[in-house]
């Protein structure tokens, strides 16, 4: 049989809680769903859609009013824009729910936030504003882990300077007359914030990923591609039109395995060898709350001459003693992954996303990227808010601001997880990630969860089908450094509150921890 | 009772042990995967050597270093450290420089700070994104208009919202490149017909009308549709568009149109092509436009029947999975949008100064015009070629350096053309003088 390097890493992993070349141990938790809970969302799925296909035909048959849009009286005999069976989910599922989602907003996205108080007069179908304002709800979900969404500060007067002086717009790609000097600093600081030797910066985190794909692989290269990857990565991989495999999440075995065939077997029927391989991952998985398992890729792909993707959305900045990520985080050599991208939306608090690596690597998308030579660049005041927010970050603004903040998400993090997995909720996810999931399971769980806890003032996001499978809808948490303990305690407290009235508290895990957990917890209440 | 004969049971004995021996027995494939031993597979894996992960890139290649732009670009722009008269950024309306503008983009940043820390779904829409949606809904007079945060993204994640694997798309070739992005992530058939020649489009319908005949059950469910840009980007003329209104009747298909280049450009109020042409806005399916141009802001926006726009909400990737609009970008076009419907002689001033700068290009020797008189970015393409595409590229650079050294106006290259951008703010000497070292340039360089 091969012996495998990952059957050797995971006996590393197994046996010491530690991941193979790291220096902190690596704690993950998916529990498995309840056998009971599955059967009941299950039947709750199912009676769900009886009854959608009920109003559907009462619809039809006009015995209840239809609210849905239609097409124009000129067009119909065209060919129906929808399937109706397409939008089935959407008209019968989604809808009863909906008043979850796009809640508007209108002050910063910090800690506390002022929503709009909407309210529908037909089950959701429209909505109307009162004109009141919910104030000061607690924000558990906009993605604000360092907290540099405010609207007071160095980050908003720099800002406002920069806006004084080179205005809004650039109308120009980067090619042409849109590279401004703002640009060149930006991307030297993003050099040296990352440790690698040149980088690239682009106006949207999701174009940057599916508009440089394409222009590092071809035909005849081949994709290794996450299960959970997010869509803008997928979209990227399609678009270059390489063959894609899909591995399964975080699973070294699995990757292996792929890699291995790979090599050996080359191109489906050809049997040519590859030109190229590719791993694409991402640092912390949104949903999941997962970190990837960095050092052991890194060590595959040293072995298998790959080359390795990493995608920072959510961990530049929120992991990693510096804050400098999943790669400070392990504490390895930048140089290792050939290719880093992120974005500057999570944790810098402005817009748009980076690639950094080698100067070839950064040369060659210069001149043959998509977004340089079609898609304008970043408008100038969101650059001086992400230069501000990272000399912060790294200390070179003379005050100690940014470690502060990473100590305290940090903190924050780590408080927030055990009091939810003391409470006996199902957490998924990594103890370092500020991504907590918490799973809800059931279809009507998701609305009551998130209509329930705004009732007590703070604003959740839930998620379902289809970003979710579909018996594993959960609701996210983002915990950030701008929340006190006073805040992190009134949401517990809340989610606590609800998760008995709903019966959330689903974990059959040990929830009062052992000897050492107490004493920790004793210690920690009585620090200040 | 009777006992079973023998034989019977020793059949059965053996029929039994058979099923017991074939459970157990090892499953074979009829063919090998590999014939390779452990050793020759690790031997391949030893041997293998991928390719560098980008092909080397020469030091002295011409777009490597980016010119840059100190300070805003606006109407007077220092590039490599010289002023010049700006001819290159698509500020059509001179908005870059407004101080109301940049006034209420202030004032909201000191209300919600710069990012918005979430996509549109989790506390990511804004009362300002909403306020701007109804102002582009009515400015536009449409049901509804939806807001992207990049204007490449706009188009290219609204087509394949509404065209799936199996559709077909009639697109014009000289369509833009976030179309054409657009249409591959869509995976439906693409169907090219020649530059505004609606005779080609017609033929190519009529085709597809045969072939729906043979199969009339499959034609019921593909979707049809026609993307045309206003004013192309690429070749700087119209699109006809009553003809294709026309068309769309009898061959029922729906038209998307996508106008970047025309929203603030063309039409009484800046409406854009369907003002200019006075075609009914409720025969276009899908307007999409980006806010880059003529609004002088970041982002794309796309209106239409709430019908049509209400399904890219859940379906459209670039605006589901992304970040929403900063929402100060959003307050600086929703004043652009106020000034721009404040006095909409802006546009007349803006037809005006096109015409002249086509008619001032004219007779240049060596490049010829390429676009409409009414079109604010104009190409000047070379009338011969040399034949290589590196020389012609060559040639073209050194005009726009020798015009940007002598007379300080900045014009741009793109694909083998040169592009001139006219804006309200130019001045009628700025262009005579540009038009003149133009001139000068060719006779130079061209001989």
């Amino acid at each position: 049989k091969d012996k495998l390097l990952s059957d050797h890493l995971r006996f590393q992993y197994e046996y010491k809680g530690y991941i193979f070349g790291s220096i902190t141990p690596f704690v993950e938790s998916f529990e498995e769903t309840p056998l009971l809970v599955a059967v009941l969302t299950y039947i709750g799925y199912g009676i769900l859609t009886i009854f959608g296909y009920l109003r559907d035909f009462l619809r039809d048959w006009k015995f209840e009013k239809c609210h849905l849009a239609r097409e124009r009286e000129e067009q119909k005999d065209f060919v129906p824009l929808y399937q109706d069976f397409e939008n089935f989910y959407t008209r019968n599922l989604y809808m009863r729910i909906r008043d979850n989602w796009n809640r508007p907003i209108r002050s910063v996205p910090g800690a506390k936030m002022d929503l709009v108080e909407r309210v529908t007069p037909d089950y959701n179908w429209t909505f109307e504003h009162t004109g009141k304002v919910l104030k000061d709800v607690i924000n558990m979900g906009s993605y604000n882990y360092l907290g540099f969404a405010e609207n007071t500060g160095t980050c908003a007067d720099a800002a406002s300077e920069c806006t004084v002086k080179y205005g809004v717009g650039v109308c120009s790609s980067r090619q042409e007359t849109g590279n401004l000097d703002k640009h060149e600093e930006l991307e030297k600081l993003v050099a040296r914030f990352l440790g690698v030797e040149s980088s690239m910066v682009f106006g949207m985190g999701f174009a940057t990923n599916s508009m440089n794909i394409p222009a590092l692989m071809g035909k005849g290269c081949l994709i290794l591609s996450d299960e959970l990857n997010h869509v803008s990565l997928v979209l990227g991989a399609r678009l270059s039109g390489a063959t894609i495999r899909v591995f399964k999440h975080n699973n070294m075995q699995s990757l292996e395995k792929l890699l291995w065939d790979a090599i050996v077997h080359g191109q489906p029927r050809t049997h040519r060898p590859w030109k190229k391989i590719l791993i694409l991952v991402e640092g912390i998985y949104s949903m999941e709350g997962s970190i990837v398992r960095l050092p052991e890729i890194i060590v595959l792909k040293k072995k298998y001459k790959a080359y390795l993707y990493l995608d920072e959305a959510h961990s530049i900045g929120a992991l990693g003693p510096r804050g400098r990520g999943v790669v400070d985080y392990f504490g390895l050599d930048p140089c290792d992954v050939d290719i880093m991208m992120g974005t500057f939306t999570k944790s810098f608090g402005a817009a748009g996303g980076y690639i950094g690596g080698k100067k070839d690597l950064v040369d060659y998308l210069r001149l043959h990227s998509h977004s340089a030579v079609y898609a304008t660049s970043m408008s100038p005041p969101i650059t001086q808010q992400i230069i501000t927010s990272m000399k912060c970050i790294m200390g070179e603004d003379g005050t100690t601001l940014g470690q502060e903040r990473l100590c305290q998400l940090s903190e924050n993090t780590t408080y927030f997880r055990r009091r939810l997995h003391e409470m006996g909720f199902i957490i998924y996810g990594n103890n370092d990630s500020p991504v907590v999931p918490l799973m809800l399971y059931m279809p009507a769980k998701i609305g009551a969860f998130g209509r329930e806890m705004l009732k007590r003032n703070i604003g959740t996001v839930v998620v379902g089908f289809p970003a979710t499978p579909i018996i594993e809808s959960r609701a996210r948490f983002c915990v950030s450094a701008a929340h006190t303990r006073e805040m992190l305690d009134t949401a517990l407290n809340a989610i606590s509150e609800v998760g008995d009235l709903l019966q959330l508290k689903y974990s059959r895990k040990n929830r009062h921890g052992s000897e050492g957990t107490d004493l920790f917890s004793y210690l920690e209440s009585h620090q200040d | 009772m009777q006992f079973a004969p023998a034989y019977h049971l020793i059949l059965e004995g053996i029929l039994i042990l058979w099923i017991i021996r074939l459970l157990f027995s090892k499953t074979y494939k009829l063919q090998e995967r590999s014939d390779l031993t452990e050793k020759e597979k690790e031997e391949l894996i030893e041997e293998w050597q991928p390719e560098p992960l980008v092909p080397l890139v020469s030091k002295d290649h011409p777009s490597l270093n980016y010119d840059v732009v100190t300070g805003p670009p606006s109407h007077r722009i220092i590039v490599n450290g010289k002023e010049c008269i700006n001819f290159a950024s698509f500020n059509f309306l001179g908005l870059l420089d407004s101080e109301r503008v940049k006034l209420k983009a202030l004032s909201s940043l000191k209300k919600y700070g710069v990012g918005t820390c979430g996509p549109r779904g989790f506390y990511g829409t804004f009362d300002v994104h909403l306020e701007l949606e109804e102002r582009l809904a009515k400015f536009m007079r449409t049901e509804e208009a939806i807001i992207y945060s990049y204007g490449f993204a706009t188009i290219a994640s609204a087509i394949p919202a509404y065209s799936k694997r199996g559709d077909i798309v009639f697109v014009d070739e000289a369509a833009c490149f976030s179309i054409q992005k657009g249409l591959q992530a869509s995976r439906s058939f693409v169907k090219y017909f020649k530059h505004n020649d609606m005779e080609d489009l017609e033929r190519l319908l009529k085709e597809q009308e045969i072939e729906d005949q043979k199969n009339p059950r499959k034609a019921k469910v593909i979707r049809r549709f026609i993307v045309v840009e206003g004013l192309y980007i690429n070749t700087a003329d119209l699109c006809p568009l009553p003809e294709l209104v026309k068309l769309k009747y009898k061959y029922k298909v729906r038209i998307f149109l996508e106008e970047s280049m025309s929203f603030g450009v063309l039409g009484e109020h800046g409406r854009g092509v369907t003002e200019h042409f006075g075609v009914n806005i409720d025969d276009i399916d899908l307007i999409s436009a980006n806010m880059e141009n003529a609004l002088a802001s970041i982002g794309g926006f796309c209106c239409g029947r709430s019908f049509v726009i209400d399904h890219q909400r859940l379906s459209g990737q670039g605006y589901c999975f992304s970040a929403s609009l900063p929402p100060m970008l959003a307050s600086a076009a929703i004043e652009a949008l106020n000034i721009m419907e404040e006095d909409p002689g802006v546009f007349r001033v803006l037809r005006d100064k096109c015409k002249h700068v086509h008619k001032a290009l004219q007779g240049t020797p060596g490049l010829k015009v390429a676009g409409e008189p009414l079109a604010p970015a104009l190409h000047l393409q070379l009338e011969n070629s040399t034949g290589s595409r590196t020389n012609d590229l060559k040639l073209l650079r050194a005009i726009v350096d020798y015009v940007r050294y002598n007379s300080r106006s900045q014009i741009t290259m793109c694909v083998l053309s040169i592009r001139v951008v006219v804006t309200v703010e130019q001045t009628q000497e700025e262009i005579e003088k540009a038009a003149q070292c133009i001139r000068e340039a060719a006779v130079k360089i061209l001989k």
